[in-house]
């Protein structure tokens, strides 16, 4: 038993219903009691989806437990096939109905269906979301997909699918959008988009493409495996979020198309790289940043912090145990400590630990953050309403990468608005605990009702009788949004060198030794 | 249940359906009485789907760590590698070592629970003895097979009701408003009922789940929500005698709930009249804005929280509006007697669900506003049908006097803002 406040991923079911919900023709037969009804509402009110999840619930009660489950699961199935007409069905059971064992795969086959069916085992006491969307859509691309013989390459474009994109998915309707841009730049032909907006009938030609583009490897992954096993279809697992990663996937699309990676590589749109060298970002130079998220999303975070923002990763971690050893890579790469846990009081502790200048997080991670009072961008599923902009907002491509940067950096103080708000801060005037004029939508002045950590506790009421008091009237010197970590560096600098009493000389010591 | 006699009041048959469902399990009401309970805790035993359901239906992460958390089965604890109880023992402790001012702790069961047999009930008796008398360990069940949406509700209350201290049999009448209300509508009943000369009001749940009022033959209680079917029985069952009235929903309702409690405790009608005045004076003003827009409107109501033959009524009687289906997921006849004579008598009353009949219905119908839950809300509206989120009428203060236009206003809202946008 795992005592669980809040989860980063839903059960194994609900990952199957992003996929069924992702593409057309589909219906997907649940046998689950009604509470699990709630799922629709994740598409419906968080997504703004228009039309109710194509999914059938047995709602199975009690009373039905002594009786026959395994009959009524098959009236639903009936009535599902009949008023849905669906070109193809998937059955399984959610974790109430995985324990009565009544068997949806078997069930279903024995009712000789009209269309196509695909049974799901999904574990729910072992696995979680991602899984359930990523086994789901490998069944679906097994049970349908169709030999085909591909024509000569000297006929045709070269022709690729897509794979990994699903409804509930972070910016994946945006991203797709993206990367069928580069792709058409390349003159590669987009075959099947897949889940989201896939029929199964498009699933059926999966294999008429050369090769598969792989976005969201917790999701696409599994099927571009046995893909490239049984229809000879090599992957590009380049996941193109950042400038770097961008370039590194066209020119991995190119190389497997045998085409000339320059139209998509001169992309004028790209306007990223000058932001980042403009003088304003100056400031940007080695802020720490703490980044969680799925391990594809916070990786190529990690990439992106270090190498095009200039940040300093302090902390890399991901909910998704599946990609521990991928992001375990990615940590030794930028010197971080690696965090795979799907407990958010871990993470929390660990962004508290890591005092981090910025988080990099899903909605979780915010609201910690929130709590601390240390700026965040989200980056990541688990996905919220906010998460689904009305305003084109990708992650992936040159303009992912320009969204990204505005994200990212909108959230810390502005480079020339940190050394005005220093100029200006012995003005009586202005106050300190008023924060940049641009911050209150992203960090919000502390809220007085929130507990404070001991260590950011203004020293008028703490206990730090160690420093003197002139120390403490130059610590009210530096910025507020710095004097915490000012604070905390200076107490550890003089407890490592033990020195009873902070006064100015310990306090510009431990800047000089801090120093970067 | 449905073998219940139906009394003389009884309306238009009701439709029976039996299909899909599309409500929450009694896991939800989680969401309301932990707030409402600040020294209580909530711990589901159950799935991640549970979990997961806690975390949509409270909608945002808004709290640092919520009285509210779950206990994940795993698989071994079903592969008998580890036993469940032993599991929940070490949950248990790890959760009250982490918040310690805890002082009663729901054991909650779910539908894997129910399902693997795991006796909770065993389980708060052993846990109760372990950490008595520094917290209190109850248990109920909120599963989806066994209750539907604000059943929890009744559930937790029901498991209150043992712990519920006997009055002194020589005590004076006292009275008990039953069901979970916001603070500030207590605090407006409270008010009104001290007024009227009613002294000994107890309020179940109170703030404090450490603080239960007494109960016992002299106990007159008054039911606030009309989903508390069971509670009422265990009330019954130790000599309280329930107050039959309209539940207290628009100046009308609660009049007449009001009513109930002043003629049981023998208050002078002309001192009831000249308290209530004011308060449903006020709420007559406050819905007539409402009403100029609701006016011979239709509306539907799909099963939800059993709110909804009270607020059809309210919505009928006071709004002129014109129910044409009320879904309701029970129907609990007895109690509803008094709301269900006042329908308009060609209401379609139906219990139970088949959801796909009863959206074919709706979009036949095409009632004006159809009340429904958040999966089918976006997507009627998208077929053009104006809505309203039926777990709103849940999470806002709509009882009372001053409450009554907030209430209706909740209904207005959708159709004047459809009359508002022009995109």
């Amino acid at each position: 038993m795992q005592l669980s406040v809040w989860t980063y991923e839903g059960p194994p079911h609900v990952g199957a219903m992003r996929v069924a919900t992702a593409m057309r023709g589909m219906h997907y037969v649940l046998h689950a009691p009604q509470g699990d009804t709630y799922a629709d509402l994740l598409f419906t009110m968080i997504e703004r989806r228009n039309a109710r999840p194509p999914v059938t619930y047995t709602t199975f009660q009690a009373r039905d437990l002594g009786k026959d489950t395994a009959q009524l699961f098959q009236q639903a199935v009936r009535d599902a096939v009949e008023r849905f007409a669906p070109e193809a069905l998937m059955v399984g059971a959610s974790c109430t109905a995985e324990l009565i064992q009544d068997d949806p795969a078997g069930l279903s086959e024995a009712m000789g269906l009209p269309c196509p069916v695909i049974p799901l085992e999904l574990p729910s006491y072992q696995r979680k979301e991602n899984w359930g969307a990523a086994e789901s859509f490998y069944r679906i691309v097994r049970t349908l997909a169709e030999p085909v013989a591909r024509l000569s390459r000297q006929e045709r474009k070269p022709f690729a699918n897509i794979l990994g994109p699903c409804a509930l998915g972070f910016r994946h309707r945006d991203d797709v959008i993206e990367v069928r841009r580069i792709l058409a730049a390349l003159g590669v032909e987009v075959n099947v988009v897949a889940p989201l907006g896939a029929s199964p009938a498009d699933i059926r030609r999966i294999g008429e493409a050369d090769f598969n583009v792989v976005l969201y490897p917790e999701i696409g992954d599994e099927a571009a495996r046995w893909l490239e096993r049984a229809f000879d279809q090599p992957a590009i697992r380049i996941v193109p979020i950042g400038v770097g990663a961008t370039r590194d996937f066209i020119r991995a699309v190119a190389q497997q198309a045998n085409v000339d990676p320059a139209p998509a590589l001169d992309d004028d749109g790209s306007r990223m790289p000058w932001w980042s060298r403009s003088v304003d970002s100056t400031y940007l130079t080695g802020k720490r940043v703490f980044i969680f998220g799925d391990a594809t999303h916070a990786i190529t975070a990690a990439r992106i912090a270090s190498e095009e923002l200039g940040f300093e990763v302090c902390g890399l971690g991901c909910y998704n145990r599946e990609f521990a050893r991928d992001l375990r890579a990615a940590a030794k790469e930028y010197g971080a400590e690696p965090l795979i846990t799907d407990d958010h009081l871990a993470v929390e502790a660990a962004i508290a630990e890591a005092a981090p200048e910025l988080v990099l997080g899903t909605q979780m991670e915010r609201h910690i953050a929130k709590r601390l009072g240390l700026p965040c961008a989200v980056i990541s599923s688990p996905v919220h309403v906010q998460d689904f902009p009305a305003r084109h907002s990708p992650q992936m491509g040159f303009e992912g990468a320009n969204v990204i940067f505005d994200t990212w950096v909108h959230p810390l103080v502005m480079g020339l608005e940190e050394h005005l708000l220093a100029m200006f801060r012995e003005d009586f005037e202005f106050s300190d605990e008023a924060g940049a004029s641009h911050l209150a939508a992203h960090s919000p002045a502390r809220p007085a009702h929130v507990p404070v950590p001991a260590n950011e506790v203004e020293p008028d009421t703490a206990t730090t009788s160690a420093w003197t008091a002139e120390a403490e009237r130059e610590l009210k010197k530096i910025p507020f949004f710095v004097r915490g970590k000012a604070r905390r560096n200076t107490e550890a600098f003089a407890s490592e060198h033990g020195r009873g009493e902070i006064d100015l000389t310990t306090l510009y010591d431990a800047k000089a030794h801090y120093a970067r | 249940m449905s073998g219940l006699p139906a009394p003389s009041t009884d309306c238009a048959p009701v439709l029976r359906e039996r299909g899909q469902r599309e409500v929450f399990c009694g896991l939800t009401g989680i969401v309301w009485l932990h707030r409402k309970m600040q020294d209580a805790f909530f711990l589901v035993v159950g799935s991640r789907t549970c979990a997961h359901l806690l975390q949509s239906a409270a909608g945002v992460m808004i709290f640092a760590e919520p009285r509210f958390a779950t206990a994940i089965i795993e698989e071994r604890d079903l592969a008998g590698m580890a036993d469940c109880q032993d599991e929940l023992d070490r949950v248990v402790g790890q959760l009250l070592a982490r918040r310690p001012e805890i002082r009663t702790l729901f054991l909650v069961g779910s539908c894997p629970s129910e399902v693997i047999k795991m006796d909770l009930g065993k389980a708060a008796e052993r846990l109760g003895q372990a950490y008595a008398p520094q917290v209190r360990i109850l248990n109920y069940s909120g599963s989806g097979i066994e209750t539907t949406f604000t059943e929890g509700e009744d559930a937790c209350l029901e498991a209150l009701v043992p712990e519920m201290p006997s009055a002194e049999t020589d005590a004076a009448p006292e009275l008990l408003v039953v069901g979970a209300l916001p603070d500030i509508v207590e605090d407006q009943f409270a008010r009104l009922f001290a007024e009227l000369g009613i002294a000994n009001v107890h309020m179940l749940p109170s703030r404090s789940a450490a603080q239960l009022a007494p109960v016992g033959p002299q106990t007159r209680f008054l039911l606030a929500q009309p989903f508390l079917t069971q509670t009422a029985r265990a009330l019954e069952d130790r000599g309280a005698t329930r107050l039959d009235a309209l539940f207290p929903f628009g100046a009308e309702g609660t009049t007449a709930w009001l009513h109930a409690a002043a003629n049981a405790f023998g208050v002078d009608e002309m001192h009831f009249n000249r308290v209530v005045a004011p308060g449903r004076e006020r709420a007559k003003r406050a819905i007539a804005r409402s009403r100029e827009r609701l006016e011979g409107r239709r509306i539907s109501f799909l099963p939800d929280s059993q709110l909804e033959i009270p607020l059809a009524r309210f919505l009928a009687t006071e709004l002129g509006m014109q129910p044409v289906e009320v879904g309701t997921p029970y129907l609990n006849r007895a109690q509803m007697a008094g709301e269900l004579a006042l329908l308009p008598a060609e209401t379609r009353i139906s219990e139970g669900q088949h959801l796909e009949r009863q959206l074919d219905r709706v979009r036949t119908d095409r009632p004006d506003l159809t009340v429904c839950g958040l999966g089918l809300a976006n997507p009627l509206e998208a077929e053009g049908l104006a809505t309203k989120w039926a777990i709103e009428l849940v999470f806002s203060p709509i009882h009372g006097f001053e409450q009554a236009g907030d209430l209706a206003e909740l209904f207005a809202r959708p159709l004047r803002r459809r009359d508002v946008l022009e995109v």
